[in-house]
């Protein structure tokens, strides 16, 4: 790691635009590492059995290496790229981080025995390797050797922590026949949980690696079908079935990575991480990967995009996303059946109405609604007027939280909402946000003479 | 075309992370402890209370009675991050593994006085169970406490004590085998002398404020446990007997003491030192956690020195406690 960061390894990646992946991994990933090292120091003091809880023990100091050695590889890269300086705030603070925000803090609120079921079983046991072997493999192809080797030393921990997490259930399972349900209804609701929590790795996967691959698709039928359907056929025998959204999960392979990425590209000006059309050649990759769905429903909104660029009109969305009062993801996914069909769901509890992306998140919601009612979700805090440097009178009458400002000079707000939020944000607005194309990452790598061949740069 | 990166002028945007930067400034890079701590904990915007302690944040630091501007100023002295930890004590598990091969291969063990090596046997093991409390407080230290300084440190503290608990084991291993494990177990659950110590020990598995149970174990009850028994025991009295072998396979213990001492009296003497509240209520904390731990040790002090008669173990009690006292002294507490 460090000679790759004396060596300038950093410059030696295939494009600038590859560096915008690391962001989302140490924006969302490394933060979530670190919780789960928390987490498992509750099981490891309070698990009754000796075995079991000195297990949560190792694998707490394990996160907690994740974390570090992330942390580090990360930082060299952060002294040269923008998008990563604040990560840890960000993780806190900006809206399409609540999304692995909630996530791991859902778990961790969670008792001992959901925390397992959630991490140990659902996120280490069926979702980690979608997380990390297909975006490491990834990194190694980018030429960032530094990523690739805290990829592969935190994947050789979570295949102990797979162990850990199947011989918990298995036990818990085995203890008492009346466990099953209970069970289930954790694996219901983290799979999904875990499976949304995955729709940043399929962006980064599929959109932001310069040199590809396998696609989402590929890695998802890999070590999400097959490894999932195996593990589910194993626990049958003590009556649990695959989970409610695994049907969903394997339905969206073809269309959730075309659909983040559509939301990070209309929404860069208020995230801390660069989007961009791919180009021509990558189109082609995805119309190849992809043959159901990207020329059918993708390529037309890229191009169209494209023509916008041309015509020197970037497009960006003005205006606040609806987010899923569960997974606090943005409405954006479509129906299972229904590609062109926006999955908006809603249910009414006490006289307000409440919003998701899914059936499975009205479920989890509807489970358990003292919950998810505390959620603090981003953009309903920026309609009360929160979330904003200087913060307005969200009570006044004229509030108004949409972000036209910046944009449209006859747009006459007293209050310049995207500003004010970049601001509470720590994001710095031409530095962190917007477009890939002429953004100072592009403009430093090229004139640092990135990617040029470097002797010993591969070796 | 092929050129040399490392002669090109590449200035860096920023040389660290402003969650770090906050604390030693962007002028300069971090070192590695800097960059692995500071600020690396989620500290606002919390999603849900938890479901098993309602009253609090995920993170809180209400949770302690201690109040402190900021957490960070918890520093580890030694500067541990997982890396440098880890390489530490796996050069010292060599080292044990060196003095145990050396004692074994040279029988030394067998050829220590048997009354010593029972004596030993008797005084020592149980304390294999006082370390599996230490691993769990300071895991519960690491699970519950705020920031990452304390938090990491004390986490990797957690691990270190597992490590102590099973070197004692494997001591008892050589010493008898599991037989005489079961005894000293037995002797922890039911023989007279050691009541007190388990009450210690069981009462701080419920303490709920992290920095009382950092006090109550890390700096009361090891701050004595560690001068009376491993130096002023084991490698005073016992080697003094004919046991200097004996010490080598317990060398690991005192070596760490000392350099986990660092540690602790880092975090009294900063907490202490913040405000008069701060330092009133840690010095009621040693004062009240520090006599239960001197009565608890002082009937193991007396089967460990005074088995043929006399009151030496009450002059060792003292010393050990005097430690502590100098300890806190150093640390700005007024006992």
């Amino acid at each position: 790691m460090d000679a790759f960061a004396q060596n300038n390894g950093h410059l030696a990646v295939s494009d600038a635009r590859y560096i915008n992946g690391l962001k989302l991994f140490i924006q969302a990933v490394t933060p979530l590492e670190y919780s789960i090292h928390r987490g498992y120091a509750h099981l490891g003091r309070q698990l009754g059995g000796a075995g079991l809880r000195i297990a949560c023990q190792l694998q707490s100091l394990d996160e907690l290496r994740h974390s570090q050695t992330a942390t580090h590889a990360l930082g060299n890269f952060n002294r040269f790229f923008n998008g990563m300086h604040h990560s840890v705030s960000w993780f806190d603070r900006l809206w399409y981080l609540a999304a692995p925000k909630s996530f791991i803090e859902d778990a961790f609120t969670a008792g001992p025995f959901e925390f397992l079921t959630a991490i140990s079983f659902c996120f280490d046991g069926l979702l980690t390797n979608l997380m990390f072997v297909p975006f490491m493999s990834g990194a190694a192809n980018n030429g960032d050797l530094a990523t690739t080797a805290v990829g592969f030393s935190t994947q050789s921990d979570n295949a102990r922590h797979m162990a850990v997490g199947l011989a918990a259930i298995t036990f818990i399972l085995q203890q008492d026949a009346g466990n099953a349900p209970i069970v289930q209804k954790w694996m219901d609701k983290w799979f999904w949980r875990g499976f949304r929590l995955l729709t940043l790795a399929a962006m980064m996967q599929d959109y932001m690696l310069p040199k590809r691959t396998m696609s989402w698709r590929e890695a998802w039928e890999i070590y999400g079908e097959s490894n999932g359907a195996a593990l589910f056929k194993d626990l049958a025998q003590y009556g649990i079935r695959e989970p409610k959204g695994w049907r969903d999960a394997c339905a969206a392979k073809d269309h959730l990575s075309h659909q983040a990425w559509n939301l990070y590209y209309t929404y860069a000006s208020v995230a801390a991480v660069h989007s961009w059309v791919p180009s021509d050649e990558e189109m082609a990759w995805l119309s190849e990967k992809y043959p159901q769905s990207f020329d059918q429903y993708y390529r037309p909104r890229l191009e169209y995009y494209q023509f916008l660029n041309q015509t020197g009109r970037r497009f960006y969305n003005h205006h606040l996303p609806m987010m899923c009062q569960t997974c606090q993801h943005p409405v954006i996914f479509t129906a299972t059946e229904a590609p062109a069909t926006l999955s908006h769901r809603q249910t009414r509890l006490n006289g307000e109405m409440y919003h998701f992306c899914s059936d499975p998140c009205r479920d989890i919601f509807v489970n358990e609604p003292e919950k998810y009612l505390q959620a603090r979700i981003p953009v309903h805090q920026m309609h009360q007027g929160h979330c904003f440097k200087p913060e307005p009178d969200g009570r006044a009458a004229d509030f108004d939280a949409k972000f036209d400002a910046t944009f449209d000079a006859e747009f006459d707000a007293t209050f310049d909402a995207e500003q004010a939020l970049l601001a509470w944000g720590h994001i710095t607005h031409g530095q962190d946000n917007l477009d890939f194309d002429g953004s100072p990452d592009q403009i430093n790598f090229k004139d640092w003479g990135g990617n040029v061949e470097v002797e010993g740069a591969q070796s | 075309m092929t050129i040399d990166l490392q002669a090109r002028q590449v200035k860096p945007l920023r040389n660290t992370y402003a969650h770090v930067a906050k604390y030693i400034g962007d002028d300069k890079l971090p070192t590695r402890y800097q960059e692995a701590t500071f600020g690396a904990q989620s500290s606002e915007n919390f999603h849900y209370r938890p479901t098993w302690e309602p009253e609090f944040e995920l993170y809180d630091a209400a949770r302690s009675k201690l109040v402190l501007a900021d957490w960070y100023v918890l520093k580890d002295p030694n500067q541990y991050y997982y890396g440098n930890w880890t390489m530490q004590r796996a050069r010292q598990q060599d080292s044990m593994e060196a003095n145990y091969q050396f004692v074994e291969s040279r029988e030394l063990l067998e050829k220590t006085p048997a009354d010593l090596r029972d004596l030993v046997g008797k005084v020592l093991l149980p304390f294999r169970h006082v370390a599996w409390g230490g691993n769990m407080n300071n895991m519960a230290i690491g699970a519950y406490g705020y920031g990452t300084a304390f938090t990491a440190a004390a986490s990797m503290h957690s691990m270190d004590q597992l490590g102590v608990a099973q070197y004692i084991t494997r001591f008892g291993l050589v010493l008898g085998g599991t037989e005489i494990l079961d005894k000293a177990k037995n002797a922890w659950l039911n023989d007279a002398p050691w009541q007190e110590l388990r009450r210690y020990v069981e009462d701080t598995l419920v303490v709920k404020d992290p920095f009382e149970l950092f006090v109550a174990q890390n700096f009361a009850l090891d701050g004595q446990i560690y001068p009376l028994i491993y130096r002023q025991f084991i490698d005073q009295y016992v080697a003094g007997q004919g046991g200097a072998a004996l010490c080598m396979l317990t060398a690991f213990m005192p070596e760490w003491h000392d350099e986990s001492a660092r540690w602790v009296d880092a975090l009294v003497k900063v907490a202490a030192a913040e405000s008069p509240a701060n330092r009133d209520l840690i010095t009621e904390w040693v004062k009240d956690w520090g006599a239960r731990a001197r009565a608890a040790l002082a009937p193991i002090a007396s089967m460990a020195w005074d088995g043929t008669g006399g009151s030496k173990g009450a002059d060792e009690i003292a010393a050990a406690w005097q430690i502590l006292q100098n300890r806190a002294e150093k640390n700005g507490l007024a006992l």
